[in-house]
């Protein structure tokens, strides 16, 4: 049996049983989803974990829940380490990809620094962002990946401003790929990992993460809202190649996002600005469906 | 082997690169560099250095320098880097993970005042702001020393029972920009001292194991009382660090407290950096007319060499504490340390703390006279003493 083999018998997983997500956490769907890819494509990997829910995952030492070799970094580095980590592999010949796996707020506020440089430095790494648009592990603050009407620890009243536009700011970085990713499309989900695994250099994913304890929702209904999402154009799937030609994965069907909002209580009914909220979504498709036509991309993947 | 005429930034950059490549044959070499005055030469030379098996990556932030150090060195490749003042203050944060982790990173630190007001001469409030991290703190007095200690460094760190990160640190501009002869040694050489890195708990890409997540108190107090039993080893491995590199290069690079006519002196003068090299010229002086003044230059900081300051002091009824540095509300760093590794053990020595040369002022002779002169008045020991100021009295009037 190869090393890389070796992580993947059945009794050994990326995310093992027993560890400590909450019910209908998105994280715990996207890491099965993320071991089942590397799994098809016989690949192992190295997790790299700031600050957040996920390292949380991992549970007290010395056991862990995580069934590849994983690291827990400071907040704002996990891309300066595993740029390091895949230097050292690289000069090593040594197999295996380097993932940073990082929740909202070590990606589009405290960390932002380090991944547009790791982005610029073009390192061979892979780096997903679970975005639950929340300080989770903190007990739920704002962050700005937190969208307008939200309500936070920190934004009692309902969040002001709307949602960074990480995708557009990394996609300007003009990175081999950049992807979203829904839990609620599998299909795509693994289409987008092995398109990422079979790349090289800096790959960023950007995972819709439902959070019923910061969403104020529950956890059955985690999947049916990430679709609601995608099929609204709230959080619209697709690729970036090179930062320069786009593919949407899922066209959004027109869906009103009214829904979206009415199943989570940390907006609230009376005060959520709906229309605007629609205005923005048709703004993003079609935003999106003009790059998509303008600079398609033609190239299978 | 050849001599050359450098300066202390060349001599930490050469000593850097050439452990770097050392392990050329294992897992190779990596860093983060990022730049700050007045230690932006040692970056550039290990930035432009040929590594055979080695990665410099020119990051974005000290702090980022120090991660992409950590990555490389928890995958098992020798690593290190420099910064100073402002840059560790901003790095501090992976500093103190890096000790944690027990990665034997070295890190070159020029002294640096900490702003503001503004100011990029010596003082070594940057350094010794990281004391309470899990770092061995070395203090360095000329480019040689500066090179030597890297290289020991090195040595010491990564011991497997040791397993600390190390700083080395050296005054700015006094050190860092003045061009001394000193002796560059061979790679060979160097190979010979420095073996392939072998760290124990390193990642291996097909071993699920988790560094650095949660442990609930008896584990990490546990994990603490091993680094508190790795620090009390230094001493000892320090001494064969000491003795292999004189094995290798021929040269003494120096122990971790020195003495200077200390044996029968009534008054000792404590210090550390450049400013030893000014005492131990005034006690020259003094014990050419008959004074009996001696000098303890502490090159190690962390862990603190208690028992051999107290060793070295054994005759004296009276020490001085020069700092260069002022932690705010409690005075000097190193006489603090002074005071409780006497404390207990010896209650009837004065201790005197003198603070002089903060911000990168002149410590002159003058200076250490008028410090010899406080000393030898005083009866008993007293807040510490602003020296070198001009009261500035003839002006106001
Ligand atoms: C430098 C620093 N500041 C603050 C924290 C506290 N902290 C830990 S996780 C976290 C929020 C993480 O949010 P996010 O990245 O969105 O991940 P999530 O918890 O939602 O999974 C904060 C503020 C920290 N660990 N380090
Ligand atoms: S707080 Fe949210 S992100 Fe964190 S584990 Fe719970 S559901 Fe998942
Ligand atoms: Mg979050």
């Amino acid at each position: 049996m190869t090393a890389t083999a070796a992580i993947h018998t059945s009794e050994t997983c990326l995310l093992r049983p027993g560890n400590t997500n909450c019910g209908g956490c998105g994280m715990s769907v996207g890491l099965t989803m993320l071991g089942r890819a590397l799994r098809a494509a016989d690949e192992t990997c190295t997790l790299v974990i700031p600050a957040c829910c996920g390292i949380v995952t991992a549970g007290a030492f010395p056991t862990t829940s995580y069934g590849v070799p994983t690291i827990a970094t400071t907040f704002a580095s996990s891309p300066a380490v595993a740029s390091g980590v895949a230097t050292i592999r690289d000069l090593n010949d040594e197999p295996g990809q380097v993932i940073c796996w990082a929740g909202d707020g070590g990606t589009y506020d405290i960390g932002l620094a380090t991944l547009s440089a790791a982005a610029e430095r073009d390192e061979n790494i892979i780096y997903i962002c679970y975005d639950n648009e929340i300080y989770g592990n903190t007990g739920g603050q704002r962050s700005s990946a937190t969208p307008a009407g939200a309500r936070t620890t920190t934004t009692p009243l309902g969040k002001i401003e709307g949602k960074k536009d990480i995708m557009s700011i990394m996609a300007a970085h003009r990175i081999p790929y950049a992807a979203t990713l829904s839990i609620a499309h599998p299909d795509d989900f693994a289409h987008k990992l092995s398109t990422a695994l079979s790349t090289k250099g800096m790959r960023f994913l950007l995972l819709h993460s439902p959070c019923p304890t910061g969403w104020k929702s529950e956890p059955e209904d985690s999947i049916a809202l990430v679709r609601l999402a995608v099929a609204s154009g709230l959080f619209p799937v697709y690729e970036v190649f090179n930062g320069a030609t786009y593919r949407i994965s899922v066209k959004p069907d027109g869906t009103d996002p009214a829904e979206y909002f009415h199943r989570q209580r940390r907006f609230d009914d009376d005060e959520i600005d709906v229309d605007a909220a629609r205005r923005a979504c048709s703004d993003r498709i079609q935003r999106l469906q003009a790059l998509a036509e303008q600079f398609p991309a033609l190239q299978s993947h | 082997m050849p001599l050359q005429v450098v300066t202390g930034n060349h001599a930490a950059g050469y000593a850097l690169s050439v452990a770097g490549e050392a392990n050329r044959t294992a897992r190779g070499v990596a860093c983060g560099i990022y730049p700050i005055t007045p230690q932006t030469e040692i970056v550039e030379y290990v930035a432009r250095f040929p590594f055979s098996k080695g990665r410099v990556v020119p990051v974005e932030s000290e702090h980022s320098a120090m991660a992409v150090s950590m990555g490389a060195s928890m995958s098992g490749a020798r690593s290190f880097t420099a910064s100073s003042s402002n840059g560790l203050a901003y790095m501090a944060e992976n500093i103190m993970v890096a000790g944690y982790y027990r990665l034997p990173i070295v890190m070159v630190a020029v002294n640096r005042t900490l702003g503001p007001p503004w100011n990029i001469w010596a003082d070594q409030g940057d350094t010794l702001m990281l004391r309470d991290f899990a770092w061995l703190q070395f203090y360095c007095e000329t480019n040689q020393e500066v090179l030597d200690t890297t290289l020991l460094a090195f040595k010491l760190a990564e011991d497997p029972r040791i397993l600390l990160p190390a700083l080395t640190c050296m005054d700015a501009f006094i050190v860092s920009h003045t061009q001394t002869e000193t002796e560059l040694p061979e790679q060979a050489d160097v190979d010979r001292y420095l073996p392939n890195l072998d760290l124990p708990h390193r990642l291996h890409y097909d071993e699920a194991r988790t560094l650095g997540g949660l442990a609930w108190p008896h584990e990490g107090l546990s994990m603490r009382l091993e680094l508190e039993e790795a620090m009390k080893r230094v001493p000892e491995v320090y001494q064969e660090c000491r003795e292999s590199f004189n094995d290798v290069f021929g040269r003494d690079p120096g122990d971790m407290i020195q003495t200077f006519a200390t044996d029968d002196a009534e008054l000792i003068l404590i210090t550390s950096g450049t400013i030893a090299t000014t005492v131990r010229e005034v006690v020259r002086q003094r014990r050419n007319a008959g004074e009996k003044v001696g000098l303890v230059k502490l090159k190690m900081f962390r862990p603190f060499p208690g028992a051999a300051l107290r060793d070295a002091c054994k005759s004296a009824a009276r020490v001085a504490v020069l700092d260069r540095n002022y932690a705010a509300g409690a005075g000097g760093i190193f006489c603090q340390d002074t005071r409780s590794a006497f404390q207990g053990h010896r209650n009837d020595v004065l201790i005197q703390n003198y603070l002089t040369g903060l911000c990168g002022g002149d410590v002159t002779p003058e200076v250490i006279d008028d410090i010899l002169s406080d000393l030898r008045s005083r009866s008993a020991a007293g807040d510490p003493m602003w020296m070198g100021i001009d009261s500035g009295e003839e002006t106001l009037q």
